[in-house]
């Protein structure tokens, strides 16, 4: 029987879907999910959003898809460049699937400072 | 040339029994296990099936000869031994395009498992497998949204889902009931759902506890800034309050619904498919009473048979069984009927009790739904089997929380998220389940606590019906 000074309380958080449950990806646990994506076979993408726009399903297209990208330096390249340019906002990753017509990896790689 | 009546009693062998037939590809193919009365041939045990399901009965008549039986009759062309079962053997039959209604699965089955099933010269009787012709599956309206179509209006990727049915299943009061929803969610499940038995009895009438479970949903979502939804029980007993219920829902700005294909019936789940496709909104398939109907491996239906039927039928998300939990399910065997909801094309794979070939086309895929007893130690083994593809949900493994069921899903939300990674790193989920669930509780005490909570409920049981194989 569990005591009420033993039982925890659950706070509410905004959180971000895929991996934001998890604290923050290192730079090498990121980069294990670019290899995965590429292995895949999937397309890198990169979005960013202010992050009091995060629920919005379309979030501000970061170039275009990296079709044919299968470097993984390069898209770890593109994420750092998206992140100098738009350091308040969030910053995610997709690994778009042309078979299935969505997105086989979606994870958010850099918060934004105001969340 | 004009045949010549010639009344009376034949053999069903001289008409449906075709061993040199090569079934078309517009034909609907499908494979009994049957289990003849002592003295009855196997030939003439498979041509009876055939009869009995497609064109024939008991006598000759004369106003056959009135139309082309060889066009519209139904074959037995093939029999085969059941690995480890003496008294049966695989009948394999083939029946023209033309014996059934466009996109009625209803018709198909009225056929197919019709009067067949009673029959005399017959012991025992167990349809396997169906192979539904490509020009058949075109006609039928198929998942209302589909996988991909759900994933982008629920704006999750790149993992299974996570759901939860509410309990205790029966006796809430709809205010009482909607907070165990809102906990639930903003915990960090994305769905949850009504128990299959909640319809709408005295102590929760249906409008109370859509009206608060849309309060629940609208809140968490809010608060925690994804989507969230719940899937609103819609089976009721006569078609008319069943749309009521689900107009309700819309109306209420509801993402999804549910409904129970078998003890609702085929037409009722046709209808309220057609209905979900309009107003796109999402649905829930349960499955009471395929136990019934599936578990004895002589007679009944195979659920892969079943899971075919509401695939074309119509449903976003099906009960599949979960191998783990507390619910039979062989694993190989669940792992071709999960193929058959997803998939666009699945081949022949006896070692899965896959028949056939079966061609989706363009028929949008169902999510497998793997729900009853399970918890937290069984996250990695369930990724692994179900892939992102699915819901897994975990009733009493997120309200049996010593915390609650906001820690509850929690818990469930960073064990799924860690074993998801994991697999993408290569790593290997079942070998390493412990480390990988381990290292993730070390940053979340919800998922610390789950652990320790559950840490020694097994389900370890014979599985009833088992694939035959050598």
């Amino acid at each position: 029987m569990i005591s009420n000074n033993t039982m925890g309380d659950y706070r509410t958080t905004q959180t971000l879907e895929t991996f934001s449950f998890l604290p923050p990806l290192t730079q090498q646990e990121v980069h294990d999910q670019i290899a995965y994506m590429i292995a895949e076979g999937l397309t890198p993408a990169i979005e960013h959003e202010d992050p009091s726009k995060a629920t919005s399903y379309y979030w501000t297209m970061w170039k275009l898809p990296f079709f044919g990208e299968k470097d993984l330096n390069a898209v770890v390249a593109e994420l750092e460049s998206c992140h100098r340019t738009y350091p308040d906002h969030h910053v995610r990753l997709i690994g778009y699937d042309s078979y299935t017509q969505s997105q086989g990896v979606c994870f958010v790689v850099y918060r934004g400072k105001t969340w | 040339m004009a045949k010549k009546y010639d009344a009376g009693v034949k053999e069903y062998r001289d008409v449906y029994w075709a061993a040199d037939y090569v079934p078309l590809d517009t034909d609907l193919l499908a494979c009994f296990k049957v289990t003849p009365q002592d003295g009855v041939p196997n030939e003439e045990a498979a041509a009876a099936v055939a009869a009995e399901s497609s064109t024939g009965t008991w006598s000759t008549v004369w106003s056959e000869l009135l139309t082309d039986m060889e066009f519209y009759k139904g074959r037995a062309y093939r029999i085969e031994d059941v690995p480890g079962d003496k008294e049966a053997f695989y009948a394999f039959i083939a029946y023209p395009l033309d014996l059934f209604e466009e996109g009625s699965v209803v018709n198909v089955l009225t056929s197919l498992v019709g009067n067949v099933f009673g029959f005399k010269a017959i012991k025992f009787l167990r349809l396997e497998d169906i192979r539904f012709p490509i020009a058949f599956v075109k006609t039928c309206l198929g998942p209302p949204s589909g996988i991909q179509v759900e994933r982008d209006k629920l704006n999750k990727y790149g993992r299974p889902m996570l759901g939860c049915t509410i309990k205790p299943k029966l006796g809430l009061s709809a205010k009482n009931y909607g907070r165990a929803v809102y906990e639930c969610l903003r915990g960090g499940l994305d769905l949850t759902k009504d128990d299959e038995n909640v319809n709408s009895q005295p102590f929760m009438r249906w409008q109370n506890r859509f009206e608060f479970v849309a309060m629940a949903v609208e809140k968490a979502q809010a608060e925690t800034g994804e989507v969230k939804g719940h899937y609103l029980n819609v089976t009721a007993n006569t078609p008319e309050e069943m749309y009521e219920r689900a107009d309700f829902a819309k109306d209420l700005g509801q993402p999804v619904i549910m409904h129970d294909f078998l003890t609702g019936g085929f037409t009722a789940n046709g209808g309220l498919a057609a209905w979900c496709r309009k107003h796109g909104i999402l649905l829930h398939i349960h499955r009471a009473m395929h136990a019934v109907i599936d578990r004895n491996p002589k007679h009944g239906i195979h659920f892969r048979v079943l899971a075919k039927c509401l695939r074309l039928s119509g449903g976003d998300h099906l009960h599949t069984g979960t191998v783990v939990g507390k619910l039979e399910g062989d694993r190989a065997s669940t792992l071709g009927y999960v193929d058959l909801l997803r998939e666009s094309f699945v081949p022949e794979d006896r070692r899965r009790g896959i028949f056939f070939d079966q061609d989706w086309g363009s028929m949008p895929g169902v999510f497998a739904v793997a729900s009853g007893g399970i918890h937290v130690w069984h996250m990695p083994a369930l990724v692994n089997i179900f892939g992102d593809d699915s819901i897994l949900q975990f009733g009493g493994g997120t309200q049996g929380h010593p915390w609650g069921n906001a820690a509850g899903a929690a818990a469930n939300r960073v064990a799924l998220e860690a074993c998801v990674k994991a697999r993408n790193e290569g790593r290997e989920l079942e070998k390493e389940s412990k480390d990988i669930m381990e290292g993730a509780a070390r940053n979340s005490p919800e998922l610390a606590v789950a652990m320790e909570t559950w840490k020694e409920i097994k389900f370890e049981f014979e599985t009833v019906d088992k694939l035959d194989l050598n």
